[in-house]
C-alpha cells in the first residue's frame, strides 16, 4: 500500500516538475518571440517545413474520418428515418473536435518526433553550446520559428482537414445514403455557425504550442548520444499526445460550460 | 587574460574540478594536458560560461564571470571564441554560411563584404572553394578548419581549442598546429588548447598546465615539463601504461595488481 502511494507521489511531483519545465520554455519562448531582433524569414521557413508534407496525410485521415462518421451515424439514424441529419453531425463534430484533435496528433506524430531529434541530435553534437558560445540564445533561435511555425499551419491544416472531412461525409451521404447534393450542402451549412469553425481553430492554436514547446523540450533536455536521441523522440510523441487530449478535454469543458459556445 | 581561483566543479558525486587554479596572460598559448575525462573540457566550458562552476572564480579580461547574467556574459562571448572538439558546425547550414554565422547574427553587412569575410577565414586556415560544400561532406582536418575558421570571423581576443588534432590524421594535426602557432603570432589572440596529444602540446604552447584529480599538478614551460621529474606528469607524457596515474587499474592484458 505504502509502495503503490509512494509510486503515485512521485509519479505526480515528475508530471508536476516537467508542466514546470514546459510553462518556463513557453514563457522564455513568448519573451523571445516578442524581442527584437526579429528574423521572421526563420518561421516561415518552418512554416514551409511543417505545412506541405502534413496537407496530405492529414487530407487523407480527414476524408476517411469523414466517411467513417457517415457510415457510423447511419447505422443509427437509418433506423430512425433521420439520416437527412448525418451532414449536420459530420460538419459540427469535424470542425469542433475530430479535425484539429486528428490534424494536431498527425503534426505531433510528424513534426514533433522531428523538432525532438533535430535539436537532440544538436545537442549531442555540440551545435546548441555552439549557438551560446557565440552569444546566441538557443530557445530564440531554435524554439521560437518552431513556436511561431506551427501557431501558423496547424489552423491552416485544420482548416483544409475540415473541408476535406465533409467532403469524405459527402461521397458516404450524396452516393450510398441518397441523399442529394444540394440537401447534403443545405443541411452541412445549416448546421455549421461561425462559433464551430472558430473553437476548432482555438484549439489548434493551444495544440500548436503543446506540440513546438514539448517537442523543443526533449530536444533540449537530450542526454546520452543517439540512444538519447531516440528516447527524446519517443516521449516528445507519447507525451504530446497526451497533453492534446487532455487539453481537449479542458478547452471543450470550458467551450460549453463557462464559455457556452 | 584568465584568472581561474580555487574553483569547483561536481556532477553528482563525481567532483571534477577540485580547487583548480591557474592563470592564462594575456597573448599566451596556455595547453591544458591530462588525462580523457580529468575536466579539461569542463575546464573550458567553466570559461565560456556552458557549465557553471558549484564555487570559485572565473576572470576574463578581468571580470568575473561566475554569476554573470546571460546578457552580460553575451557581451563577453563577443570576445572569445571556441573550436570545439568534433567542429560542432551546423549542418542545416553550408559551410559558407557556418563560417558567416557570426557576421549574419550580428552584424549588418552587405553580402559582397560577407562572402569576401568568409572567403578570407577559409583562406587564413588553408582552404579555398569550400564555400558550398555541407559539413556532411567534409573530412575531420576540415571540420575542424572551417569551425576555427568560424571563430575567427569573431576577430577574438581569446580562442579556447578543445582537442582540436583529435581524430584527424598525423599530417592534418602538424597542419592544425602550425594554423595555431600562426593565428598566436599573427594576431597575438589568447589561447588556451586542451588536448593529450603531447606533439602538439609542445608544438603550440607557450607553457603547459597538467589536471590530475581536478586540480593543475605542474605548470611550466614546455621544456619544463618534458624535463619534469614529477613522476604523474613523467608517466603521462611518456605515455607509461604503468606508473601512479594507472596504480588502480588493470590496463595490460594479463597484469592483475
Amino acid at each position: 500500500m505504502m509502495d503503490i502511494a509512494a509510486r503515485s507521489g512521485s509519479f505526480t511531483l515528475n508530471w508536476a516538475r516537467y508542466l514546470g519545465q514546459l510553462f518556463i520554455l513557453w514563457a522564455q519562448t513568448m519573451t523571445c518571440a516578442v524581442t527584437p531582433p526579429f528574423k521572421g524569414t526563420r518561421s516561415l521557413v518552418q512554416a514551409a517545413r511543417i505545412g506541405p508534407g502534413s496537407f496530405v496525410i492529414a487530407a487523407l485521415v480527414a476524408f476517411f474520418v469523414g466517411m467513417i462518421i457517415a457510415l457510423q451515424m447511419a447505422y443509427q439514424m437509418v433506423q430512425l428515418s433521420a439520416e437527412i441529419y448525418i451532414p449536420n453531425i459530420i460538419a459540427v463534430s469535424l470542425t469542433r473536435e475530430l479535425a484539429p484533435v486528428l490534424t494536431a496528433l498527425i503534426v505531433a506524430g510528424r513534426i514533433g518526433a522531428g523538432i525532438a531529434a533535430e535539436i537532440g541530435s544538436m545537442v549531442v553534437t555540440e551545435q546548441v553550446d555552439a549557438l551560446k558560445a557565440f552569444a546566441v540564445n538557443p530557445v530564440k533561435y531554435l524554439v521560437v520559428p518552431r513556436f511561431v511555425g506551427l501557431l501558423i499551419m496547424l489552423p491552416v491544416l485544420t482548416m483544409f482537414a475540415d473541408i476535406i472531412g465533409i467532403w469524405g461525409g459527402y461521397v458516404i451521404c450524396v452516393f450510398k445514403l441518397h441523399i442529394s447534393h444540394e440537401m447534403f450542402w443545405r443541411m452541412v451549412f445549416h448546421a455549421l455557425t461561425t462559433k464551430d469553425i472558430v473553437t476548432g481553430l482555438v484549439k489548434t492554436v493551444f495544440f500548436g504550442m503543446i506540440i513546438a514547446i514539448v517537442g523543443c523540450h526533449q530536444g533540449l533536455m537530450v542526454r546520452g548520444g543517439a540512444e538519447g536521441v531516440g528516447k527524446a523522440t519517443t516521449t516528445a510523441v507519447v507525451r504530446s499526445f497526451i497533453l492534446i487530449i487532455m487539453t481537449d478535454c479542458v478547452i471543450t469543458f470550458v467551450f460549453y460550460f463557462l464559455l457556452k459556445v | 587574460m584568465i584568472e581561474i581561483h580555487n574553483l569547483y566543479k561536481a556532477f553528482g558525486p563525481q567532483m571534477v574540478l577540485n580547487n583548480l587554479s591557474l592563470t592564462v596572460r594575456r597573448g599566451e598559448t596556455k595547453v591544458i594536458i591530462g588525462r580523457s575525462g580529468v575536466g579539461k573540457s569542463v575546464l573550458l566550458k567553466s570559461i565560456v560560461g556552458l557549465a557553471r562552476p558549484d564555487s570559485g572564480s572565473v576572470k576574463v579580461n578581468g571580470v568575473e564571470v561566475t554569476n554573470l547574467n546571460d546578457r552580460d556574459y553575451n557581451k563577453l562571448r563577443m570576445e572569445m571564441g571556441m573550436v570545439f572538439q568534433g567542429g560542432a558546425l551546423f549542418d542545416s547550414m553550408n559551410v559558407g554560411e557556418n563560417v558567416a554565422f557570426v557576421l549574419n547574427e550580428f552584424m549588418n553587412l552587405d553580402r559582397k563584404t560577407v562572402r569576401d569575410r568568409v572567403r578570407d577565414a577559409l583562406a587564413l586556415v588553408g582552404l579555398k572553394d569550400v564555400e558550398d560544400m555541407m559539413p556532411s561532406q567534409l573530412s575531420g582536418g576540415m571540420l575542424k578548419r572551417v569551425s576555427l575558421a568560424r571563430v575567427m570571423c569573431m576577430e577574438p581576443q581569446i580562442i579556447l581549442y578543445d582537442e582540436p588534432t583529435s581524430e584527424v590524421d598525423p599530417i592534418t594535426a602538424a597542419a592544425i598546429n602550425h594554423l595555431i602557432v600562426e593565428l598566436h603570432d599573427k594576431l597575438k589572440v589568447t589561447s588556451v588548447v586542451v588536448t593529450h596529444d603531447m606533439n602538439s602540446a609542445y608544438h603550440v604552447a607557450d607553457s603547459i598546465a597538467m589536471l590530475y584529480r581536478g586540480q593543475v599538478i605542474a605548470d611550466g614551460k614546455p621544456e619544463d615539463i618534458r624535463n619534469t621529474q614529477h613522476p604523474v606528469v613523467k608517466q603521462f607524457i611518456t605515455g607509461q601504461a604503468l606508473g601512479p596515474i594507472t596504480e588502480d587499474e588493470n590496463l595490460i592484458f594479463g597484469h592483475v595488481k
